[in-house]
């Protein structure tokens, strides 16, 4: 690793100002980016570890019925405090591995964006809003590629509020090595429609799929859809898998995770 | 420089580290407790595992300015102080739960945490669990086998050794 200082902000506004510094990136759990360090991929001057923000972790639940849980809530939290939205719960539950569990947050990977990474999935098929500092972002607009999202410098996620949705289920294909998805797909079933995401697969990171979507409101049942297939044009192609391979396997997680909610 | 302080082992501890200093590193090298293992250094393997405010973390990937304030346990705070075993480390030595050894503080520390967890995992669990932490002698079979000894289960259904 390149030499940077640390600094460990007790507040929010805090975090922010330390952000304001030249080169100064933010250090949520760290499972990625201290690997990233490692190989001198970044070389931030200051790192402003989030991680003793007591004002951004915990979960609970709002009173419009929405599930609250701050951007610097582990994955292991996550996993058995998220229990109103299951779904949810078993995507925080199979994250990485309990030791990474344990350290990385909601806030980290949705700020990062990593193409294979499952929480962009649960937040854009949850419908949910990235609460930052700054502004309210819903998940529809937040999500802009690989690595890409619609925060600004500095911006720091604070909390995520997920719609609960009345069914939901993710299913993810690992790719072994890493745990992260080949493909993952996490299907919610919302009163006013059904929301198919889908991560791992697309060169452009989390998509939605909407034909998956449409044939499931007609039917939510994995029978709905089939004959519906993804081109494989788009498709991330590499030594894990080919494009064709991926747009298979988002089909197959897809009706899976239908099958699991229903 | 930065000052860290924190707890290892059931003792306050305090010394100098860089921003970029690793919890493993301020373990091993400012502390001198080199139980704790460097495998992989990319947070695979597991052989770095510590337990820090009681959770399982893995110590190659956590910095050490992070750890300042809270309690951490390694392998060396295991045994009792007059050298007796823990559980966990009894029965990995009676169900020769290693071979070379080098996993087997992070593992040891991994099912420490799984048996707080959960005090009669199921051999699928205890697999499940052991998902971050690499062993390339045993074939894990008598790792899983020593855990579910040390919850007290009855191993003898379980393959010969």
């Amino acid at each position: 690793m390149y030499a940077f200082d640390l600094e460990r902000p007790a507040t929010v506004a805090d975090a922010v100002t330390a952000l304001g510094a030249d080169e100064a990136q933010a250090l949520g759990g760290g499972q990625t980016l201290i690997p990233t360090l490692k190989q001198r991929l970044a070389s931030p001057s200051v790192l402003v570890s989030l991680s003793g923000i007591a004002e951004m972790t915990g979960i609970c639940t709002r009173d419009d019925g929405s599930l609250a849980i701050g951007g610097g809530t582990t994955h292991a939290a996550v996993a058995v405090g998220a229990d109103v939205f299951p779904g949810l719960a078993g995507l925080a539950a199979g994250i990485g591995d309990p030791a990474v569990r344990n350290r990385g947050t909601v806030g980290g990977s949705l700020a990062n964006n990593d193409p294979s990474a499952c929480y962009p999935a649960g937040a854009l098929a949850s419908g949910a809003t990235i609460v930052t500092n700054a502004r309210e972002i819903p998940a529809d607009d937040y999500f802009q590629g690989l690595f890409t999202t619609a925060l600004e410098e500095g911006e720091v996620v604070t909390e995520v509020r997920f719609p609960v949705p009345e069914a939901s289920a993710y299913m993810k294909f690992e790719q072994p090595a890493s745990r992260f998805a080949l493909v993952g797909v996490f299907v919610a079933k919302h009163a006013d429609g059904v929301r198919v995401a889908v991560t791992g697969a697309s060169e452009n990171g989390v998509f939605r799929w909407s034909e998956a979507e449409a044939a499931l409101n007609d039917s939510f049942t994995a029978d709905a859809l089939n004959g519906l297939s993804l081109p494989a044009e788009g498709m991330i192609n590499d030594l894990h898998g080919s494009d064709a391979y991926r747009a298979h396997i988002t089909a197959v997680m897809t009706k899976r995770a239908v099958t699991a909610a229903c | 420089m930065t000052k860290v302080t924190m707890t290892v082992n059931g003792a306050s501890v305090s010394g100098e580290a860089a921003g970029n200093t690793l919890l493993v590193e301020f373990l091993r090298e400012e502390l001198r407790l080199t139980g704790t293992h460097v495998g992989c250094d990319t947070s695979q393997c597991g052989a770095c595992s510590v337990h820090v405010d009681g959770k399982l973390v893995k110590s190659c990937t956590m910095f050490a300015a992070e750890a300042d304030g809270t309690d951490v346990i390694t392998i060396e705070g295991e045994a009792a102080e007059d050298g007796t075993l823990s559980t966990v480390q009894q029965a990995f030595q009676d169900h020769h739960g290693l071979q070379c050894g080098f996993c087997t503080p992070g593992m040891v520390m991994a099912a420490t945490a799984l048996l707080k967890e959960n005090p009669k995992p199921s051999e699928a669990e205890v697999r499940h669990y052991l998902e971050g932490n690499i062993c390339r002698c045993t074939g894990y079979h008598n790792i899983v086998k020593s855990i579910m000894a040390a919850s007290g289960q009855n191993v003898e259904p379980m393959a010969a050794e």
